[in-house]
């Protein structure tokens, strides 16, 4: 019997273990699932939190809801991998699991403790809030619902960050929610970011830097933090600038999982260095990357882990049968961006090519634009918890390739 | 040779930073940090060489992060020695392309 053991049960190992499931031949093979949280959290869904658009039970399911009854799950803390032995040690029993072939997708998450005063300086969950945890995102819902205004300063503290265009979405959300509560003439809202623009693309920040303009929301650039002081209520730059608050909503660091660094098989922010076309650890060659855990250059996010999905599977299969992997990842991603009174924008890019104007999925017709704010785009990013939990999660098809289309786009 | 006549032979790209960063010598630093308005000290040297150490291992400009876990250069002494965002202008100086950054 051999083992494909995958570590992490959210967005990609879920996926993973469900198209697994169906293409190895069981009576060879078992496949274990391993993952400290019996919930599975749809991370998207934090953003409308705060703004009372989801209520907390509908962005969670059990995990085991997921995964088919012959993958074994096993609930427990990953303690450590060694991955020169091919073995994995859980905290539960004191297990230890041998693999042929190990897939990491352990995620991120968010560190606040790396910044200087954020979680000692008496503000946190009183004045300073994040909405990248469910218990963050419940926080800033309470806090939100009684506060009568202010300045909102949200700041991004360095990239890379998982779903990179969340902290923007939520300054066009928290505009709107101002604007229908009749309180948006007594907030102010800052967006402070170490990017020189709204975004990292040129073309998409030119759109989304425009959008922020015409909402009334002040854009603090190249703006990197040493440190939050809550007795003064001020965020600080390492080149000296101040940025005052009264509440801060904050994009802490966002580093891969501890028993990465534990196990001595990360990079500095505990992602795991992988070939960005392949998705193989570059160290060992049964191990692959999925999601957010790995060092490629691409977003952070559910719709890349999804396109990753289809390569990943790929090439173990190939690497069981003896053949090299295929560089078939491109980096793709496709992101909505919600902009507040019924509007998204949705962008699609890779490695290569910037986010363009022009339609989607099917060129010319849509129905949703690119690069553009509609209606039709932010009910595309509504129906996405339906299809996440439906089809997504159990490894199932959409309507749309892995790799980027340039038809339909307007490369000008 | 003046500073003007050294970088003159140069290629750089759109950003300001070396085209070809096997072209790079010591005195091309010192002429592209007075561009910037920085005087070179053994700190920024430490930063400099290992830059320079990291885009051969690598291929790409270390992040700030990086430079602070792996030399004994703070975060805040980085700022200090190059004080326009010390990852791009260490690259600049060490004749590195322009940090990838991130997406
Ligand atoms: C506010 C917000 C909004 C977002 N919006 C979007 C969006 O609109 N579109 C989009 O595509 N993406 C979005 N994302 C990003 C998306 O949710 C993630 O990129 C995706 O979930 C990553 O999947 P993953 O499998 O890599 O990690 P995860 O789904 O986070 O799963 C990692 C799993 O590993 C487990 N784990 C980690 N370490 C250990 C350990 N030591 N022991 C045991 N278990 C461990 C965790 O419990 C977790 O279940 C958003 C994220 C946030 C926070």
């Amino acid at each position: 019997m051999k083992t494909l053991l995958i570590l992490g049960g959210g967005t990609g190992g879920t996926m993973v273990a469900n198209r697994m499931h169906e293409l190895l031949d069981s009576s060879q093979w078992r496949i274990i699932v391993v993952d400290r949280d019996e919930m599975h959290y749809y991370q998207p869904g934090f953003l409308f939190i705060p703004f009372g658009v989801y209520k907390p039970h509908e962005v969670v399911r059990p995990k085991r809801n997921f995964l088919p009854s012959d993958v074994e799950v096993v609930f427990s803390d990953i303690e450590l991998i060694e991955p020169d032995k091919n073995q994995v040690r859980l905290a539960k029993d004191n297990r230890v699991i041998q693999y042929d072939y190990l897939v990491i997708a352990t995620g991120s998450h968010i560190r606040p403790d790396e910044i200087e005063g954020m979680l000692d300086g008496g503000g946190w969950q009183k004045n300073i809030f994040d909405f990248y945890t469910l218990q963050g995102a419940t926080k800033l819902a309470d806090f939100l619902r009684t506060w009568e205004g202010g300045r909102l300063v949200l700041h991004v503290a360095e990239m890379p960050i998982k779903c990179p265009v969340a902290p923007l979405e939520f300054v066009f959300l928290a505009d709107w929610f101002f604007h229908e509560r009749g309180i948006r003439d007594k907030v102010e809202i800052v967006y402070s970011t170490p990017l020189s623009g709204a975004f990292t693309k040129p073309q998409a920040t030119a759109v989304l830097g425009d959008l922020l303009a015409r909402k009334g929301i002040d854009l603090v650039a190249d703006f990197n933090i040493s440190e939050v002081d809550n007795s003064k209520q001020v965020i600080k730059s390492w080149d000296g600038r101040e940025v005052p608050y009264d509440l801060l909503v904050t994009i802490p660091t966002n580093m891969g999982a501890e028993v990465i660094e534990r196990s001595e098989m990360g990079d500095d922010l505990n992602f795991v260095p992988a070939d960005k076309h392949t998705l193989q650890s570059t160290q060992w060659e049964n191990v692959w990357i999925i999601g957010d855990a790995g060092n490629v250059p691409a977003s952070k996010a559910g719709s890349v882990a999804h396109f990753m999905l289809d390569v990943v599977v790929e090439n173990i299969l190939r690497h069981i049968d003896g053949l090299p992997p295929r560089p078939d990842f491109d980096g793709h991603a496709n992101c909505f961006i919600e902009t507040g009174f019924d509007k998204a924008v949705l962008i699609d890019f890779n490695y290569e090519t910037e986010p363009l104007p022009g339609k989607y999925p099917l060129p010319g017709i849509g129905p949703l634009s690119l690069l553009k704010e509609t209606h039709a785009n932010h009910w595309g990013k509504l129906t996405f918890r339906w299809l996440y939990w439906n089809v997504l999660l159990k490894g199932g098809e959409i309507p749309v390739s892995s790799q980027m289309l340039m038809a339909g786009k307007w490369a000008s | 040779m003046t500073t003007a006549e050294l970088l003159n032979g140069i290629e750089f790209d759109k950003d300001g930073y070396m085209v070809d960063a096997g072209a790079w010598t010591p005195e091309i630093a010192e002429a592209l940090a007075a561009e910037e308005g920085i005087t070179l000290t053994d700190r920024h040297w430490v930063v400099i060489n290992f830059a320079r150490q990291e885009y051969a291992a690598n291929g790409d400009a270390p992040t700030i992060r990086r430079i602070t876990k792996r030399t004994d250069v703070s975060t805040k002494e980085l700022y200090q020695l190059f004080p326009d965002g010390p990852a791009k202008q260490a690259a600049r100086i060490a004749g590195l392309p322009k940090p990838t950054g991130c997406i």
